[in-house]
């Protein structure tokens, strides 16, 4: 898999259009469109309470959003209308997988077992549904060797060989972030949705996750995330869309994103007025590109 | 009830216990079957199933009806061969009826209020007795003894029946046990047990799971309600209620939701059961169980092998 920056020879692998999600009276989401290419990170950023997360989870299945669609192609060229799969079928027939804000791991299932249940499918299948696993048929032992060499391979990625057979719980903060992420790829997922994978995590650790979401990226999985922290956003994504208020202000590359005087505003609080001084004084070069 | 008394001036204490511990754990291992499934699905979706006690009391007549089809077409069918297709029909029929109960009772009702459940279990319960009670007549159903050999170990007997009942409960425990903990099944119940919506997005049918949770539990009560048909001789409509209730609290008093902890509540219960029946009144011998409910539930209300629930922030 090429890793090129070149965002127009790139296929789409996820597209939304017109998203609309109305809580009650409040509109969470208000019309909006986007594409994420394959084999690219694409950020979704925005201020607090832009609407990030609903989109996450109207993309995982959480939420039915009240309009719009949101069509997913998978590299066998099968497109899919997530918003009418059932939970459990984004990720077994779509290949979506995602991670959590606030970290959800089976905290009582070790590190390995953990992994292991995001193989379920395979493994279920491969066990005939449990009754010819019983016999121990050698289809299932290799299928059960199999899926503990894969979960062998990410929880090595992820740093965790050692902790294997821990509770999951019992992981230090980074550590349970690293384990969801390989938890995620587990269900060998061709879009992987990460609600800021950076959150509450030292710089040290920030570098070492940036680290991993390339490597996933040059894997061949394509990455979704949503992230506060300008630094890892800027550092890794191919893509930035920017949300303020359940609406997309911006959509580039990071480059493009970092000096639109929209976003500028959004980040900053500036007044409208202020907007356009901004707007002018970038258009007279008083203000350097990139200066933010 | 003086029944000891013959015995306490004989001063054959000890034969009288162990004969006691016995019929006790006989009784225990029933109970212990049936709380599993009490405590498998409120581990998995958090309800109690109070219906669970009339899906025992199904099973016991499901291999009632099977033993009188068989006999009565089969005539000279060997005992063994009876008992197991009793057993495995049975599995297979109150398996299903628990299946069609959670898809049309409570499958409907999941993500409702916490109470909604529980009252549809309530009446699942009172419509599965009185389902029973039209349909098969509300006296008493009484069935040869299949198996009537004893042993006689000096003053102590035990019947080949209670060493089916240890055996076969010993043997469906190590397959359960093997299933939970060893197989992708169980692990995915087991992570549908602590985060239902992860599990999903992680591709596991959550509801595929639940229902195959209600399938084994009802599997298990159906051998238990075959061996208290085979214990007792007799089946009733309300068969379901008193050791229905007793076996919730023996998964209770093992802690809920913890499957080792069901077993070990239901030997327990069993043991108090007889031993007060034989040493105090057996008129009070249900008052001694539901005291011990009482009890817990002030005292230990996580039971004795289950964990509090303490999250770390």
């Amino acid at each position: 898999m090429t890793t090129g920056t070149t965002t127009m020879t790139k296929e789409t692998i996820l597209k939304v259009e017109h998203l609309s999600m109305k809580f009650g009276g409040l509109m969470a989401i208000n019309d909006f469109s986007f594409e994420a290419k394959r084999g690219e990170i694409t950020a979704l950023i925005g201020p607090n309470g832009a609407g990030k997360t609903t989109v996450f989870n109207c993309i995982t299945g959480f939420y039915k959003p009240t309009m719009g669609m949101i069509t997913l192609s998978r590299s066998n060229g099968k497109e899919l209308l997530l918003e009418r799969l059932r939970d459990f079928e984004i990720n077994k027939v779509a290949g979506v997988s995602r991670t959590f804000q606030n970290i959800r791991l089976f905290s009582g299932l070790t590190v390995l077992e953990n992994l292991l249940v995001a193989q379920h499918n395979v493994l279920m299948k491969a066990s005939g549904y449990t009754i010819l696993g019983l016999l121990g048929l050698p289809t299932y032992k290799n299928a059960a060797k199999a899926a503990i060499e894969k979960a062998e391979y990410w929880l090595n990625k992820a740093d965790l060989t050692d902790r294997a057979d821990d509770p999951a719980g019992d992981l230090s903060y980074g550590a349970q972030r690293r384990l969801e992420i390989a938890r995620a790829m587990c269900t060998s997922p061709e879009l992987l949705c990460l609600d800021e994978p950076a959150a509450g995590l030292n710089p040290k650790e920030s570098l070492t996750l940036n680290a991993l979401l390339r490597d996933i990226r040059d894997e061949g999985t394509s990455l979704l995330l949503i992230e506060h922290d300008m630094s890892v956003v800027m550092e890794i994504s191919d893509h930035v869309v920017v949300l303020e208020y359940g609406q997309k202000i911006s959509d580039g590359t990071p480059d493009h994103v970092k000096n639109d005087p929209r976003v500028i505003a959004a980040y900053l609080g500036v007044e409208d007025d202020e907007v356009e001084e901004i707007e002018e004084k970038l258009d007279k070069g008083i203000i350097e590109e990139g200066a933010v | 009830m003086v029944r000891p008394l013959k015995d306490r001036i004989r001063g054959k204490y000890m034969e009288y216990f162990i004969q006691q511990l016995i019929n006790g754990l006989t009784l225990g291992s029933i109970y212990g079957l049936v709380a599993i499934g009490y405590t498998m699905v409120y581990g998995i979706i958090g309800m109690i199933n109070f219906a669970h006690g009339d899906i025992f009391m199904l099973g016991g007549f499901a291999a009632l009806i099977i033993f009188l089809i068989l006999t009565s077409f089969f005539a000279g069918i060997p005992v063994a061969l009876l008992l197991l297709l009793m057993l495995l029909v049975g599995m297979l029929m109150t398996g299903l009826w628990n299946w069609t109960i959670e898809r049309v009772a409570y499958r409907p009702l999941r993500g409702s209020f916490r109470l909604a459940p529980l009252i549809t279990a309530i009446g699942m319960s009172i419509a599965l007795s009185n389902f029973i009670q039209v349909t098969q007549g509300p006296r008493n159903k009484p069935i040869p003894p299949l198996v009537t050999d004893t042993y006689h170990f000096g003053d102590i007997t035990i019947s080949l029946k209670q060493i089916l009942i240890v055996v076969i409960t010993s043997i469906l425990l190590f397959a359960f046990w093997y299933i939970v903990n060893k197989t992708p099944l169980g692990r995915a119940q087991r992570a549908t047990e602590q985060d239902r919506k992860m599990a999903a997005l992680l591709g596991v049918d959550v509801d595929k799971t639940i229902s195959i949770t209600f399938i084994m539990g009802a599997a298990l009560a159906a051998v238990a309600g075959a061996m208290y048909l085979m214990y007792y001789g007799v089946a009733s409509f309300n068969d379901g209620f008193i050791p229905g209730v007793k076996a919730f609290t023996a998964a209770v008093l093992g802690g809920i939701g913890s499957l080792p902890g069901a077993v070990l509540g239901g030997l327990l219960i069993g043991l108090i059961e007889s031993l007060w029946s034989a040493y105090f009144s057996i008129a009070y011998k249900d008052v001694a169980t539901f005291a011990i409910l009482a009890i817990v539930l002030i005292f230990k209300p996580t039971g004795i092998l289950g964990r509090p629930e303490v999250e770390k922030v």
